[in-house]
């Protein structure tokens, strides 16, 4: 309904009023100045834009939330990135010592790109996205916030829609913003398990004994498995696909399963007879975890490691549009996570006519309104304020 | 000299008294004055060390006996602490110093951080592993890493969470004590999934504190190479300092071996007994009839050090070029010069010396044109795999080599070249020149009498001007040293765009 409305090369006439009347000016700078516990810790934050044309600036830097207001507003950039916090500020890199220009600190941050799946869905590809498939971004968000949180302690996580096909997540603890490369490196690892790209047919492999984040992660895909896999991605229902699963399958048994499978369609009863494969293999040695390997394979969440690793690593901000899609990147609410529908997030075009459609009469309505589109943008804002607030109150208190 | 004087003197001598923990993490720099021959010394020995423990590590197993052996009897070789329960001020007085010594020296570009730490962290945990459990806890004590153990009931509590999570290390029960330490600390463990973790803590059984301590080494080693490059207006006077003394060792200048290899011979001699460098070069120089200036000064060289003289060069290059595009005339003037520059008939009369493994894979990288450098070390993975294949490598030796050349060790794949080539398990020497490997393979192919091998004592090459010697009888010694200088030589390379 929206996105049919919504036309790129209408970006310019609409940025210019995105920027002026909706974007959240005031708790992004607050976010990001983290309490003003550091000194100039907005002030040596690095921002990119993209502009029309393609045109690509890096390192620029603000010295307060009017000047950045005031830089975008005039800017209008079609893409903005947020980079790390650097030795000084961004945009006077050239004129420190070479060396000493460095990036010091930046939220740990993960990017979840559907096309990464591209191999384990049959309901689209590439850039597309639907309803059934973005279950596999809910799974991918259920895993990663309880791993980040119970395994290693994060607080004070953003899960943002990226605009078009994928999810990305701020983790904004002071522990997280310290973190060095080879630790962020480490942490991305930690949360790896699908390896191997097209020349690998299988992608998982599990030892005994079952890690307990692995036997964690398997519970939450087992919620899903059944509807998600089975019923909406139809897995064991068309021959390729059900030859697809079966190539995961130690060859002994995948003979056995095919008979197996030529007198039971139902996709659900087909994967309890590989479940008990699986089970019955349990006195051999390697063969035990097939079963849960599929669930793995088909559903477990990919990471992009190289947009965790880098402390530099500039990432797509929160608010920022979707050239391509006009959605704005909206922040997730994770109690309403399985509601969340992707193509109900707002386009550019969407707002900025929501905007229009207001009557003079009711321009006091109109600024209320603007207040609350801001407000509901809010709510993810105050949790990582929240981190920053609280540390000026412990200051206060002595 | 004061070499006599300074062994009798024992304990009691001030400089050693600060020497009473077996193992250190290297946190204060020395703070004493020592001799210029000392300094040197110490370096060239710690770096002679370290190259035994990176050859080591790449061909024996790193927790096996083999290697434990190899690095204890090198320490011994090289008067530094390799039995930790021992009171040895001296020698760890010497570990000390040399360290420092080399860290300026190695702090200078991001691969040569790489190698330094990579090795003094292996270096470490052999050590570290060496000490006693008493030791061990004394070590972590004193270095402030106070790591808490959880109590019985916590143990119970999780005890199947730590069962599973630990068992991919081996020996690992209930029984002993579990650490709970920051993540952050041990990411090496965290990495790889073979710990529980619980709200940003890893919980550590006690057989792989280890790796916590490693890790803690390694960041610090790292941090302070970082800073180190800051005062590298001194490390350049430290270096100068080691680089002045002469170069001792086979400097393969060929002067022995004149007239004794035939033009004829060295198409059949490029199939056989050169190096993939030279080979490659040579391959170019016949299919093009040219080479340029890099690629002539890396090849010309290293035939003058095989033994050609300089009569036999020009007819070489000249007989070559001539086919290309250069004719008699264009040749005598403006490439007839360059060849005898290199046999020290012009100019400042320097009689330079074949580049060593080291020159050739750190300085002037090939760009588009050329066919010079390590085939190792500058060749595209992919076309390096065609070229082994087009010269009859097999398959498994091809993944050998590129596995070596995956983790930056040129050499050692050079060496696993030769060892394929000639059909041999074990090289019997460690390749750190192109006229050695040529050399080796006469040998090894029956041509003992007319590529006679250099004697041991040294020779001065003619570019430096002499300095006493101290380490003049070791010729590994002296290659390290290369190593070093060469290096140093060189660091006006793409090597110093580094960022941290």
């Amino acid at each position: 309904m929206s996105s049919s409305d919504y036309d790129p090369a209408c970006l310019p006439d609409l940025l210019p009023l995105y920027y002026r009347r909706l974007f959240p000016f005031a708790q992004y700078y607050r976010w990001l100045s983290y309490g003003g516990v550091q000194k100039s810790y907005f002030q040596n934050r690095e921002f990119s834009f993209t502009l029309k044309d393609d045109i690509y600036v890096r390192y620029q830097s603000f010295s307060t939330q009017n000047e950045l207001e005031k830089e975008m507003q005039k800017m209008n950039p079609y893409k903005i990135d947020i980079g790390a916090v650097y030795s000084h500020r961004p945009n006077q890199h050239n004129t420190v010592k070479s060396g000493s220009f460095q990036a010091l600190e930046k939220e740990l941050v993960f990017d979840i790109d559907m096309t990464d799946y591209d191999d384990v869905r049959s309901c689209c590809s590439a850039a597309d996205i639907c309803s059934k498939c973005w279950t596999l971004m809910t799974i991918a968000i259920r895993i990663l916030n309880r791993a980040l949180r119970d395994d290693f302690g994060f607080q004070h996580l953003l899960w943002v829609y990226s605009g078009r096909r994928g999810v990305h997540c701020w983790v904004c603890d002071e522990a997280a913003r310290k973190l060095s490369a080879a630790a962020r490196s480490a942490v991305a690892e930690y949360l790896s398990l699908v390896k191997g790209g097209e020349e690998n047919v299988k992608k998982i492999v599990l030892t005994d004994p079952i890690h307990p984040f692995i036997g964690e992660s398997l519970s939450v895909v087992e919620d899903y498995f059944t509807r998600y896999a089975l019923q909406e991605q139809d897995i064991l229902g068309r021959r390729e696909s059900v030859d697809k699963v079966l190539a995961l399958v130690p060859e002994d048994v995948r003979r056995e399963l095919q008979q197996f499978f030529q007198n039971e369609r139902n996709p659900e009863k087909r994967w309890k007879l590989i479940k008990d494969q699986a089970r019955a293999k349990q006195t051999t040695a390697k063969k035990r975890h097939f079963d849960k390997e599929i669930m793995l394979q088909y559903c477990y969440p990919r990471l992009d490691i190289n947009v965790s690793k880098g402390v530099n690593h500039l990432l797509k901000s929160p608010f920022s549009v979707h050239p391509k899609t006009g959605r704005i990147s909206v922040p997730i609410d994770l109690k309403d996570l399985d509601k969340f529908d992707p193509f109900a997030v707002p386009t550019i075009s969407l707002i900025c006519e929501e905007l229009d459609r207001l009557k003079p009469e009711e321009e006091q309505t109109k600024s209320e309104d603007s207040k609350e589109k801001e407000n509901e943008k809010d709510t993810a804002e105050k949790r990582k304020n929240r981190e920053g607030s609280c540390r000026n109150h412990k200051l206060l208190k002595g | 000299m004061q070499f006599a004087s300074r062994k009798k003197k024992l304990v009691s001598n001030p400089k050693t008294e600060l020497y009473t923990e077996p193992l250190q993490f290297y946190g204060q720099p020395p703070l004493e004055n020592i001799s210029l021959s000392e300094f040197e010394a110490f370096a060239v020995d710690r770096l002679r060390l370290l190259k035994t423990v990176e050859n080591s590590g790449v061909s024996m197993v790193k927790r096996g006996d083999d290697y434990k052996k190899k690095l204890e009897s090198e320490l011994k070789a090289l008067d530094f602490p390799y039995r930790e329960d021992v009171e040895e001020p001296e020698k760890r007085r010497k570990d000390h110093i040399s360290h420092f010594i080399l860290r300026l020296a190695y702090c200078q570009t991001e691969d040569l951080r790489r190698w330094f730490i990579q090795q003094e962290v292996d270096l470490f945990r052999h050590r570290f592993k060496g000490l006693s459990p008493k030791q061990k806890l004394e070590f972590l004590h004193k270095n402030n890493l106070q790591y808490n153990t959880i109590s019985g009931e916590e143990k119970e509590q999780l005890k199947n969470e730590l069962l599973n999570s630990s068992h991919g290390v081996s020996g690992v029960s209930l029984e002993h004590d579990f650490y709970k330490v920051p993540f952050q600390d041990a990411l090496d463990l965290v990495r790889t999934r073979k710990v529980y973790l619980k709200e940003g803590y890893a919980y550590i059984p006690q057989s792989e504190i280890v790796a916590i301590v490693l890790n803690d080494f390694r960041t610090r080693l790292s941090k302070a190479l970082a800073v180190s490059i800051h005062v590298c207006f001194l490390s350049d006077v430290l270096l100068f300092l080691i680089c002045s003394h002469s170069y001792f060792g086979q400097d393969y200048s060929g002067q022995k071996n004149v007239g004794k290899i035939s033009l004829e011979q060295i198409d059949s001699l490029a199939g056989k007994s050169f190096p993939l460098c030279m080979r490659q070069l040579h391959k170019a120089l016949r299919e093009n009839h040219h080479l340029r200036y890099g690629g002539r000064m890396q090849y010309g060289l290293f035939l003058k050090g095989i033994g050609l003289s300089l009569e036999q060069a020009l007819q070489f290059w000249k007989m070559e070029f001539i086919q290309g595009k250069v004719d008699a005339d264009k040749f005598d003037k403006a490439f007839a010069y360059n060849i005898r520059h290199m046999f020290g008939k012009e100019g400042k009369r320097a009689d330079y010396t074949p580049y060593s493994c080291m020159k050739v894979i750190l300085s002037n990288p090939p760009s588009q044109g050329d066919y010079h450098g390590c085939p190792f070390r500058h060749s595209d993975p992919e076309l390096l795999k065609q070229k082994l294949q087009f010269y009859k490598v097999s398959p498994s030796g091809v993944n050998q080599i590129l596995e070596l050349v995956k983790g930056m060790h040129y050499q050692l794949a050079c060496q696993k070249y030769f060892e394929l080539t000639h059909n041999v398990e074990d090289s019997a020497f460690s390749l750190s020149h192109p006229n050695q490997y040529f050399i080796e393979s006469q040998k090894l192919l029956g041509g003992g009498k007319d590529v006679k091998r250099e004697t041991e004592t040294p020779q001065r090459s003619q570019e430096n001007s002499a300095a006493k010697g101290p380490a003049a009888a070791r010729e590994p010694a002296a290659v390290e040293s290369q190593h070093l200088a060469e290096m140093t030589a060189n660091l006006e390379t793409d090597f110093l765009k580094t960022d941290f």
